[in-house]
């Protein structure tokens, strides 16, 4: 039966057999229909991308109020529209190396403080014009000038100069940094004609899809650039971006055959999805985590017993397997997951009522209940895990008490002002930027307040270090730094979960972003 | 001047008067929400610094009242304004989106109106029998299921699991008529199944009021078939309460179809208004309200003056 199988997978590579015959045949030898829709996308996949076909994204996080200027991008589906008309110099392929697009050549020097890019030659804009290293270095001057409202401006405070040397873009920074590929991977910086400093929002660039319609709330669509330098993408005629925020009419229109793609699927329903014959459900696990943050400067805080006895007395596995019905993975107590490069594990904490209960009479706290502010902005389903906590705190003798708060204004009032309450990071693409961002002593969002200045010299080390071994040995102390001592109490890494058609050929469970790190659209096909 | 269009210019006047006053309200009423636009786009990556720039920017950090006599000057001489948050031309955007509400609001009309009017006929004619009973059982089921919940069952039964429409309603310039109402088809009919109840028990109570008269008698003595007495002589003096239901209707199809929109994905007015709100875009708030304002004014004219027109001793004052 084995032989027979592989044979019709053959045929169906070599595409002489559709998919209704290779399910006719499958069956008759006895295999069920899940298996033989399975074994018939490999066999499509292995035949490689084929050419053309409408493709649809049924997505959520698009506003009337969206524009296409790559420095204003927020939410899902500006993501996903940067993607189909743009591309970055680099980018983080799923095994979290860097992949060269418009660079050709990246190279450090030895103190890892002057950067190279050799810009690919032939990379042609939508608007005719060539793309040279100019291009490259004003994109990035607007991104990070005075007047940037850039997402990526943060990233982009190191840079001391940046010059243009024949078809070179050469940055220097204010201190040696191993991680920068990595900041020119970030979303934001779509390389664009004269860096977009005409018109910002004119959609124009090099990517692998040729902007058609714009209409912010409503639906994008895009067409296939015939010009573009990388046969390996582009598969589809047309791509378009549908806002779809509801996620019932989401869902309805995946499985109706209206769009081939919808993300942010509910785990709630992402059972009963999978059921469908025409489509699949797929997860992958990023660097996003729901969290409770405690500021390790104030009362009762400061105590690391008692934040100790809290990290015992939460039950990470019920977490994931209630509020994520098992579409994500139990934190450990440190931003810091498989998803990002140079990681090692650390021993998983679990939860041990009795270990709580010791290291909360050792912290010598009064007794007074514990205020844990939450609110259902804080994270899909913060509230019932809150309510988990409490109980699982209960078990252990410690006194937790639930303040919800209103959601509007949750993130100005509560998070990063009052020292106990829920929140979520959607990850970042490296250790150092997930660290500098959160937990250096002058970060902005030091939501914790965590303020070591051992950390913050192991931080700068590690961000020198060129050795890939030396830097995984000082990220790993420093996770087990804040595994012990920090304010972060990171119960669960929440999955990306996307609805796919059959149709949908080529889609890659790739854990350094959503939706293929928005490559979607220009990695898949759709079968004939 | 003629008794009526002195009324009619009197109406138009108060009706400007009160359009005023609509936004002076929505301008409060968005004032004392918590936060403001600066803090909604900037979100949990908020800065003092970044929140501080953005509010120069918007104009945030002038004061509320001279922020809005800025927007009247400017809606006086028909200047909407721009967005603050996107700064793109707010007549522009809202223009697209208008056509596209009220294209939905005219089809639900179209269907909706002359059904319930006849659905209303037929449970006259057969009053306290079968089919007035199922008319009234039926009608009043859909009004007290909500709009949602009626969307999506037909998204599921209709669209998922039959095929006969799209679950989303997506419509654009390219479409033909054809494609258009196929697209727009199962809004349309979770519309109609909402607005029906009240205006067919409109007409239903109000016909039945008229056929208590002693003109209705004679026409029955006459001889003439009741349906024939009910379109000839009831429901022309029951006209004006029908027609005022229907524009209060014709009103909510308009600006009260958000939660539609939302489910079909429809991209008209409400979901424009409400991205707005969630923004604090105070401008797009303003020209969004004050168009809700004006169509809901001009309609509720629209039926006072056919009350007028239909009752003659108001027609001919003394």
């Amino acid at each position: 039966m084995k032989d027979q199988l592989d044979y019709y997978a053959g045929r169906v590579t070599a595409g002489k057999m559709s998919r209704r015959e290779f399910m006719g045949k499958a069956a008759a030898l006895g295999v069920s229909a899940a298996v033989a829709s399975t074994m018939f996308a490999d066999a499509v996949q292995a035949a490689g991308p084929t050419k053309g076909g409408d493709l649809k994204l049924g997505s959520i996080g698009g506003e009337s109020t969206n524009s296409l200027d790559p420095a204003l991008a927020a939410s899902q589906v500006p993501y996903a529209n940067l993607y189909h008309f743009g591309e970055t110099l680099v980018e983080v392929a799923p095994d979290g190396s860097i992949e060269n697009r418009v660079a050709e050549e990246v190279e450090a020097s030895a103190d890892a403080k002057t950067w190279r890019f050799k810009i690919r030659s032939g990379i042609e804009f939508h608007n005719g014009k060539t793309l040279t290293a100019e291009d490259v270095m004003r994109t990035i001057e607007r991104h990070s000038n005075e007047e940037s409202q850039s997402g990526a401006l943060g990233l982009l405070r190191a840079i001391e100069s940046m010059r243009v040397d024949g078809n070179v873009f050469e940055v220097t920074l204010d201190g040696p940094n191993a991680d920068l590929p990595y900041y020119f991977a970030d979303y934001h910086l779509m390389i664009q004609p004269d860096g977009g400093f005409d018109n910002p929002a004119a959609g124009i660039g090099s990517g692998p899809y040729i902007t058609e319609l714009d209409e912010p709330g409503v639906r994008h669509l895009f067409r296939r650039n015939p010009n573009y330098w990388d046969s390996n993408r582009g598969h589809v005629e047309t791509s378009e971006v549908i806002v779809i925020n509801d996620a019932t009419a989401r869902m309805a229109a995946l499985q109706s055959g209206q769009v081939h793609v919808a993300n942010r699927v509910d785990p709630k329903v992402a059972a009963l999805l999978n059921r469908a014959p025409n489509l699949t459900v797929r997860n992958a696990s990023g660097p996003g985590h729901y969290v409770f943050i405690m500021h390790v400067d104030t009362e009762p805080f400061d105590k690391n017993e008692l934040r100790l006895a809290l990290k015992y007395a939460i039950d990470r596995e019920e977490m994931v397997d209630k509020i994520l019905r098992g579409f994500g993975s139990v934190g450990n107590d440190t931003p810091i997951n498989a998803a990002y490069p140079l990681y090692t594990e650390i021993e998983q904490r679990a939860y041990d009522p009795e270990k709580a209960a010791e290291h909360y009479a050792k912290s010598g706290h009064d007794g007074s209940p514990i205020i844990l502010r939450v609110s259902d902005v804080a994270f899909p389903g913060a509230v019932e895990a809150a309510q988990l906590f409490q109980q699982t705190a209960q078990a252990a003798g410690i006194p937790l008490e639930l303040k919800r708060e209103p959601g509007d204004g949750y993130w100005s009032e509560v998070w990063n002002n009052q020292p106990f309450c829920a929140s979520y990071w959607g990850g970042r693409a490296t250790q150092d930027q997930m660290y500098s961002t959160a937990y250096l002593s002058t970060a902005d969002w030091n939501d914790t307040r965590w303020k070591r200045e051992d950390f913050d010299k192991m931080l700068l080390a590690a961000r020198a270090e060129l050795d890939p071994a030396k830097r995984k040995a000082i990220y790993a102390d420093m996770g087990q730094m804040m595994h012990n001592e920090g304010g972060l109490i990171a119960p669960m890494f929440n999955d990306f979960v996307n609805g796919v058609n059959t149709a949908v050929q080529g889609w890659i469970d790739d854990p350094t972003g959503d939706m293929m790190s928005g490559t979607y659209s220009s990695k898949v096909w759709l079968a004939s | 001047m003629h008794p009526i269009l002195k009324l009619v210019l009197q109406r138009i006047a108060l009706g400007i008067l009160l359009l005023f006053a609509a936004s002076a309200m929505i301008f409060g009423l968005t004032e004392a929400l918590p936060g403001d636009a600066a803090q909604a786009v900037l979100g949990q990556g908020a800065t003092e610094e970044a929140l501080a720039n953005l509010r120069r920017e918007m104009g945030l950090d002038q004061p509320a009242i001279t922020r809005y006599f800025q927007w009247l000057g400017g809606i006086v001489q028909g200047d909407l304004g721009t967005s603050i948050t996107n700064r793109l031309d707010i007549a522009t955007s809202i223009s697209n989106r208008l056509g596209n509400t009220l294209f939905l609001a005219f089809w639900a009309a179209v269907f909706s109106v002359p059904l319930a009017i006849f659905l209303g006929l037929l449970a006259v004619r057969y009053q306290n029998r079968w089919p007035d009973k199922v008319i009234s059982g039926a009608t009043l089921a859909t009004i007290s299921i909500p709009e949602f919940l009626i969307g999506y069952v037909l998204v599921y039964f209709i669209a998922v699991q039959l095929g006969w429409f799209a679950p989303l309603a997506l419509i654009s310039d390219s479409m033909s008529l054809g494609q258009k109402l196929h697209a727009i088809a199962l809004p349309v009919i979770v519309l109609t199944m909402v607005v029906l109840a009240h205006m067919m028990r409109m007409t239903r109570a109000a016909i039945l009021n008229v056929m208590q008269s002693a003109y209705i008698e004679t026409a029955e003595l006459k001889g003439l078939s009741t349906f024939n007495v009910i379109r000839k002589h009831a429901f022309p003096n029951a006209i004006a309460p029908i027609v005022t239901v229907v524009m209060l209707n014709l009103a909510y199809l308009v600006v009260g179809v958000v939660v539609v929109e939302v489910v079909f994905v429809y991209p008209g007015m409400g979901q424009y208004l409400v991205d707005a709100v969630v923004k604090r875009d105070v401008p797009v708030v303003l020209a969004c309200g004050v168009i809700f304002a004006g169509i809901y004014i001009s309609l509720n004219l629209i039926a006072d003056l056919v009350s007028i027109l239909a009752n003659p001793r108001l027609r001919h004052p003394k």
